[in-house]
């Protein structure tokens, strides 16, 4: 007797549902087990968890803030990944935002006080689209492989803002990294820890719900990761939409970036490079590329970092239990996706024979 | 400062760093060669520099503490294998799921596994034993290249390691086989060869060695266990596949390379000399020197064909039914 995949006629719904819930269950039994061997006490650990990230309206503010830049990488992800090109670049672009920013609130003194926000945030934006369009047009036009040179250019943009904050633009005196943002040029704050970014990010969902599901550009991408011979036939230009995407995909990561620095960190800094673009690529997948899901899995992320966080405090756990949980949950996901498309049958002696 | 002196210790601390470098780095070449790209490198790497410390700290046997390195990293190379094999999960995702499981449950464990009088913490404890450098008498005294026979056991590993790696994929037929594979798995099928299991077995052989490259960062080079202490190595492992081309006797030239930049940074430090270039530069330019490498043979192999050593099939899927 042989286990076989057979692929089915279309996406099971059925599946669809049930796989991620079945793979969110297996995870936090993996967890438990992780737990249980480390001597800590699992149901014990996922209640401080979860109390630490949602247990009081300080500490909600706390996990909403932190999922607002998760979620901004989450959609930039998702744009390169529905043309099938991956992008794992976001955390470069983000660092890119926060230089652009940087730049513009450090040596841009000629602004008006009104300006400072809003020409930061394009700056940060148009950073962003820069870092994500240069391996865009090296993939269009020379076809270089798009997962290696994102991944180099992450690096490139860490290491340079390094430079920046130990060296160039450090402040004279004071906080490490660079001069802080001026008071006038934050992000205003709306809810406790939640600031407007809030609106950025649910905007974005919604223009790029209907961008990516009800216009022919959105069609069109869609079409690209489908089946690129076929968009060719189409008429479609495979060159200009990828350098499109990666220049859009690019510019909401550096947004990211812009967002949290004028909200949250008020400067280029050490830890610039917090790993939401690389939890942005997982945000983006286990939402299925889909804008609206991704709002809720962005949450469960920024949960689980927040209620790492508070398992340090609260029963002197590592933090480190929040990734582990992070990198837990996809697993389960990545091996149980398979059977949304493919039913898995048994094969025995004789029908192996008819095949 | 004598120049003879500076040169030794430039190349001693070279060939330090680039042990660990070049042992993850063939087990990667392998693993692409077969057409499955690992970007769980980083997690997998940090995960070998745990076990191997804690294994080392509880126990005292070096040995023990490297195969159980090994061992783990083979076992987090599985999963990927799984995922991506057998699952048919995507390649890029399921990797920095690796990286991202191992980096957290490495970290998480490090603060568990040591003594209850460090708080459970790994990090400051020392180590028995670790593995000192063996001179050999009469060749460690040569100026400069003698630094090349004053080093630990694992990098005399490395001496009959690396010409064997090139020799297995050139030269025997096995080699080809796994070459085969990676470029064209529906022919390699066609010939009878399980594209499955050859891929599974050089993942998970390539995960291996992940684990002695990130053992030999906490037993040799530095014995101590930190938290990130691979510090994105693991991607530099990435890139110095690129850079090698893909082939197994040119690791060595990369690992060099970027494992001097690495020791210069601190040689030049540490003689007092006024930097000219920014130490962050040489930090990053591994990756620039890379990204270049990587676009200028893509765009030259496009103009001529059949140059690039890029194995055809890498991160695709593969399954004989479809279609």
């Amino acid at each position: 007797m042989r286990f076989a995949l057979e692929k089915r006629d279309g996406k099971s719904r059925k599946m669809t549902i049930l796989v991620p819930i079945f793979s969110l269950i297996i995870s936090f039994l993996l967890g438990a087990i992780v737990l249980a061997i480390s001597n800590a006490n699992p149901i014990q650990t996922y209640g401080a968890m979860i109390k630490g990230a949602f247990g009081s309206p300080t500490k909600i503010q706390y996990t909403i803030a932190k999922s607002i830049p998760l979620l901004l990488c989450g959609l930039a992800v998702g744009i390169a990944f529905r043309l099938k090109f991956w992008n794992i670049g976001a955390e470069g672009q983000y660092v890119s935002g926060v230089i652009g920013i940087t730049w513009v609130m450090q040596f841009w003194t000629f602004l008006p006080q009104w300006a400072y926000l809003p020409v930061g945030i394009v700056m940060g934006i148009l950073f962003g689209a820069f870092w994500g369009g240069i391996p865009g047009v090296l993939k269009a036009q020379w076809g270089v492989d798009e997962t290696l040179a994102t991944l180099m250019m992450n690096y490139i943009a860490i290491g340079f803002a390094e430079y920046l904050y130990f060296n160039a633009w450090k402040a004279p005196r004071g906080n490490m990294g660079t001069v802080r943002y001026p008071e006038f040029a934050w992000l205003p704050k709306i809810w406790g820890k939640v600031h407007s970014g809030v609106y950025f990010a649910l905007i974005l969902v919604v223009v790029l719900w209907f961008v990516l599901y009800k216009t022919r550009w959105g069609f069109e991408l869609n079409m690209i990761g489908k089946n690129q011979r076929a968009a060719r036939c189409q008429g479609v230009s495979i060159k200009k939409n990828i350098i499109l995407a990666m220049l859009l995909s690019g510019g909401i990561a550096g947004l990211a970036g812009a967002i949290d620095s004028a909200a949250v960190t008020h400067c280029l800094t050490k830890g610039v490079n917090s790993g939401y673009g690389f939890t942005g690529i997982i945000i983006a997948w286990m939402a299925g590329l889909n804008p609206f899901v991704s709002i809720f899995i962005a949450i469960i992320m920024a949960a689980l970092e927040t209620g790492g966080d508070a398992l340090q405090i609260t029963l002197k756990l590592p933090s480190a239990m929040g990734e582990v949980l992070q990198g837990l949950i996809l697993i389960p996901l990545l091996a149980g996706s398979v059977f949304t498309e493919y039913k898995l049958i048994v094969l025995t002696k004789q029908k192996e024979e008819v095949l | 400062m004598n120049f003879l002196d500076f040169f030794t210790r430039l190349l001693a601390v070279t060939l330090a760093m680039g042990t660990s470098l070049t042992y993850a780095t063939l087990g990667e070449v392998y693993t692409q060669k077969t057409g499955v790209l690992n970007l769980g490198m980083e997690g997998i790497m940090l995960m070998g520099a745990l076990s191997g410390f804690a294994t080392a700290y509880s126990t005292g046997n070096l040995v023990l503490a490297l195969v159980i390195a090994m061992l783990v990293g083979g076992l987090f190379s599985f999963i990927h294998a799984f995922l991506c094999i057998t699952m048919r999960a995507n390649q890029v995702v399921s990797g920095l799921s690796i990286t991202m499981l191992g980096t957290g449950l490495a970290n998480f464990l490090g603060q568990r596994l040591g003594p209850a009088s460090n708080n459970f913490n790994l990090a400051g404890m020392n180590l028995p034993s670790k593995f000192n450098n063996i001179s050999i008498p009469g060749l460690s005294n040569i100026p400069v290249l003698g630094a090349l026979f004053d080093v630990s056991i694992l990098t005399y590993a490395l001496y009959f390691i690396l010409p064997f790696a090139w020799f297995f994929m050139y030269k025997t037929k096995h080699g080809m086989v796994v070459r085969a594979v990676g470029e064209n798995p529906r022919t390699a099928a066609s010939m009878g060869i399980s594209v499955s299991k050859i891929r599974y077995l050089y993942t998970t052989i390539g995960g291996m060695f992940a684990g002695i490259g990130g053992a030999c960062l906490s037993l040799s080079f530095t014995p101590s266990w930190n938290e990130g202490m691979t510090g994105g190595k693991g991607w530099i492992v990435i890139a110095l596949v690129i850079f090698a081309t893909w082939n197994p006797g040119k690791v060595v030239i990369g690992t060099l390379i970027f494992g001097g930049i690495t020791s210069l940074q601190f040689s030049l430090q540490a003689a007092g000399f006024k930097m000219v270039i920014p130490t962050q530069f040489l930090g990053f330019s591994p990756y620039l020197i890379t990204l270049v490498v990587l676009s200028a043979m893509t765009i030259i192999n496009g103009k001529k064909k059949g140059s690039f050593a890029a194995p055809a099939a890498l991160s695709t899927p593969f399954a004989i039914d479809d279609k």
